[in-house]
């Protein structure tokens, strides 16, 4: 069995209550021992871990676009496992809007076989609440579950009726699985394009206010509480939506909610500047206002808000390339996220470090009741090693998904990724961080 | 000038006084017997129209002439858009014909930022979605100055569809920067969010808001904006909002009425006001082509002393 420890660096381990300077010993795929100058003996792979990187339980992205099957010119489940593990995620549950819908085990199983093969990441998949996501007839949920399924959602669109949900609520509430609810009510969004206020209205886009986003989000949570479902709120972006999850919370429904890192960073100014009309800043919730923003960075700070995940959307730029009324919806996010969190929320002062892996790895793995989050002896060796002081110019020609959509492109941020292991698999080395392995 | 005119806001103050100074000289040259200068000769100008235009293509077409460019006119259906040719590529196949400017009509906000962003050729902003048409907001700049000999400190009222009108953004754009004292109103549901933030004031009290104004703009309402629920019906938008003789009345006794075009007689404007002694309707559309001469003739380079 090979066995590696990694030698040096400050463990991060909020599930196990640690935060110092620790060894890790991994032996074959799992976490053996965490413990200070552990001895070694020969056969023992030493990593040195430089002073100043952060060993922590693998991110988790709970909230990610492979486009596979039938969009592969967007990406890939093994280029989109790729850009995750240079992201410093160890696992990404997949999103099931593909082509075909991954409504049936058919496709739950292609996916887990691309991301076998991949080997990469870790790949959850996420299967169809309703039938090809039409709104109608709820999918064989038990079927995708039993196939491998963390979770259900429509996402991209919200679960159409209300009765619909209640049933799906119902349903899953025997397999205490989340449902992760886009939440739009869509004869309020229209045709919206970007955040409805003065930005969009200068620029003669056509709005979505926050309300389109908090109905539903009110609506599911009130079904929640009704049928004592769990219901999951994706990529919220509204100040009202927060505060529906911490009225949900406050009445003990079971409600919890993903922030990305594009509302926590950006606003609906970015529509007209620096780039007017970028392609590149639509996205679906869209940027919201400065209020809102901080709205998503203080229910980050309070602990409302339970997770970040992406939301990575990868699209080709021939479809980004087109009238800002046109483009598709949605950015990359996988190679981003860590530095974009370090940057403005823990050096900004916002979270400790601590809470930073809360809520990329040992909350998603709670709420998908996945593996992961926890350094615990026995536990998976999915191990994320960052760097929080590294200088990270972003590079969209150099990343890893097949698609090169990012606001973020040219941004220098402080914070990044050393390496990424899976299953006690270095998967990941950035050259840059100096971690010799 | 910027290399593009897409929006108000690519002109500096003394650009736009440039512009509206140039159009006066332009306009001489309507007057004669051949109307016809050489300043732009050898230039091509490709009018690439999204949207069915009669007046403002008409109009830029007439100016170009007058200016001895070469033109060319490209009606493309919409429809056929979403299916075929990206916007993109149909800007790259322009370009590679190299032409020296491109006036582009879109229905799509920002598609001329698009363009822009691609060709070396200058583009002209004819009108973009919901966004800005700014050489109609120099032509209704141009006409209140010729009938008021001021904009700074004038009232003026625009009454109608705000939300869905790119002639609002590049009038109160062009308006507030030259000093005016721009006033709004229109039902709440055409009411832009943040509208505000433009330095406007807003009212949805027509009668109020036409009171003493020096200036009327009146904004067309389509009727498919019964369908989103924007207004109940056109009668009833007639009997709030439309423009009649009573609510010209309140305004100053020298006050001109405006419209962009094209008008719906009986829902935004009563024939009595369209056709009274203040419209000064056709004089927009006879200095549009005036306006537009001096835009062009500045963007290919030319100063007012040449």
């Amino acid at each position: 069995m090979a066995r590696m420890l990694l030698k040096g660096g400050r463990v991060v381990d909020p599930a196990n209550g640690r935060d110092g300077e620790f060894d890790v010993l991994i032996e074959g795929e799992r976490i053996a021992r965490v413990g200070r100058g552990l001895s070694t003996d020969g056969g023992v792979k030493i990593v040195e871990i430089p002073t100043g990187l952060v060993i922590c339980p693998g991110l988790i992205d709970m909230h990610v676009h492979l486009r596979e099957p039938g969009q592969e010119h967007k990406e890939t489940v093994a280029t989109g496992t790729a850009a995750a593990v240079a992201g410093g995620f160890t696992a990404v549950a997949c999103m099931p809007n593909t082509s075909p819908v991954n409504d049936n085990a058919g496709v739950t199983n292609y996916i887990l076989q691309k991301a076998a093969e991949a080997n990469l990441a870790r790949v959850y998949p996420i299967g169809a609440v309703s039938r090809g996501q039409n709104g109608e007839q709820l999918a064989d949920i038990a079927e995708l579950r039993n196939a491998g399924c963390v979770a259900i959602t429509d996402d991209g669109r919200p679960v159409a009726t209300a009765m619909l949900m209640r049933r799906a609520l119902e349903y899953t509430s025997m397999f205490d699985m989340p449902i992760i609810e886009h939440c739009e009510e869509q004869t309020l969004k229209g045709d919206g394009v970007a955040h409805e206020g003065f930005h969009a209205s200068a620029l003669g886009l056509r709005g979505i206010p926050g309300e389109a986003e908090s109905i539903m989000a009110l609506r599911d949570i009130s079904l929640a509480e009704l049928t004592r479902g769990v219901v999951h709120i994706a990529h919220m972006s509204a100040r009202q939506t927060l505060d529906a999850v911490r009225y949900g919370k406050s009445r003990g429904v079971r409600v919890t909610c993903e922030v990305t890192p594009h509302h926590f960073v950006l606003t609906d100014e970015m529509l007209r500047a620096p780039i007017p009309y970028d392609t590149n800043v639509k996205m679906n919730p869209p940027l919201r206002g400065a209020a809102d923003r901080d709205a998503m960075l203080g229910g980050i700070a309070d602990g409302s808000v339970d997770v970040i995940a992406t939301d990575h959307a990868p699209h080709h730029a021939d479809e980004k390339h087109v009238e800002f009324d046109h483009a598709p919806f949605g950015i990359t996010g996988l190679e981003t996220a860590v530095s974009l969190a370090f940057d403005r929320l823990v050096h900004a002062g916002v979270i400790s470090l601590a809470r930073l892996v809360e809520l990329l790895s040992v909350n998603p793995a709670r709420i998908l009741k996945v593996p992961g989050g926890s350094l615990a002896e026995g536990a998976p060796a999915d191990v994320s090693v960052l760097a929080p002081d590294l200088r990270v110019t972003v590079s969209a020609a150099a990343m890893r998904s097949r698609s090169k959509n990012t606001p973020f492109g040219g941004w220098t941020l402080r914070g990044g990724v050393a390496a990424t292991i899976v299953g006690g698999r270095v998967v990941y080395v950035n050259e840059q961080a100096s971690v010799d392995v | 000038m910027k290399k593009d005119l897409l929006s108000i806001d690519d002109l500096t103050t003394d650009e736009i006084h440039l512009v509206l100074d140039t159009a006066e000289a332009m306009r001489e040259i309507g007057q004669r017997p051949i109307k016809k200068v050489p300043t732009l000769r050898g230039k091509t100008i490709v009018n690439l129209f999204y949207e069915p235009s009669t007046r403002t293509r008409t109009s830029f077409e007439i100016a170009e002439k007058r200016l001895s460019a070469d033109t060319l006119n490209i009606a493309v259906a919409t429809s056929s858009v979403l299916k075929g040719e990206t916007l993109a590529d149909t800007a790259l196949n322009i370009e590679a014909m190299a032409p020296d400017m491109i006036v582009v009509r879109h229905a799509s906000s920002g598609a001329g930022h698009l363009l822009s962003r691609i060709c070396r050729s200058r583009v002209i902003n004819a009108g973009d979605g919901m966004h800005e048409h700014p050489t109609q907001a120099l032509l209704d700049a141009f006409t209140i100055r010729e009938h008021k000999q001021r904009i700074a400190g004038l009232k003026v009222t625009i009454v109608g569809d705000l939300l869905h009108s790119r002639v609002l953004r590049s009038n109160v754009l062009l308006l507030t920067r030259l000093g005016a004292d721009v006033c709004v109103s229109g039902p709440p549901t055409f009411v832009p969010a943040g509208i505000e933030r433009f330095g406007v004031r807003v009212s949805p009290r027509v009668d109020e808001a036409v009171a003493g104004a020096d200036v009327i703009m009146m904004l067309r309402i389509q009727q498919e904006r019964l369908h989103g629920a924007f207004i109940p019906s056109l009668r009833e938008y007639f009997t709030t909002f439309g423009m009649t003789a009573a609510r010209v009345a309140l305004a100053k006794p020298d006050v001109i009425i405006m419209h962009p075009g094209p008008m719906n007689r009986g829902v935004e404007i009563a024939s009595e006001v369209a056709d009274g002694p203040y419209s000064v309707i056709l004089e927009q559309v006879a200095n549009g082509v005036a306006v537009r001469m001096a835009v062009l003739y500045l963007l290919a380079g030319g100063t007012e002393a040449d």
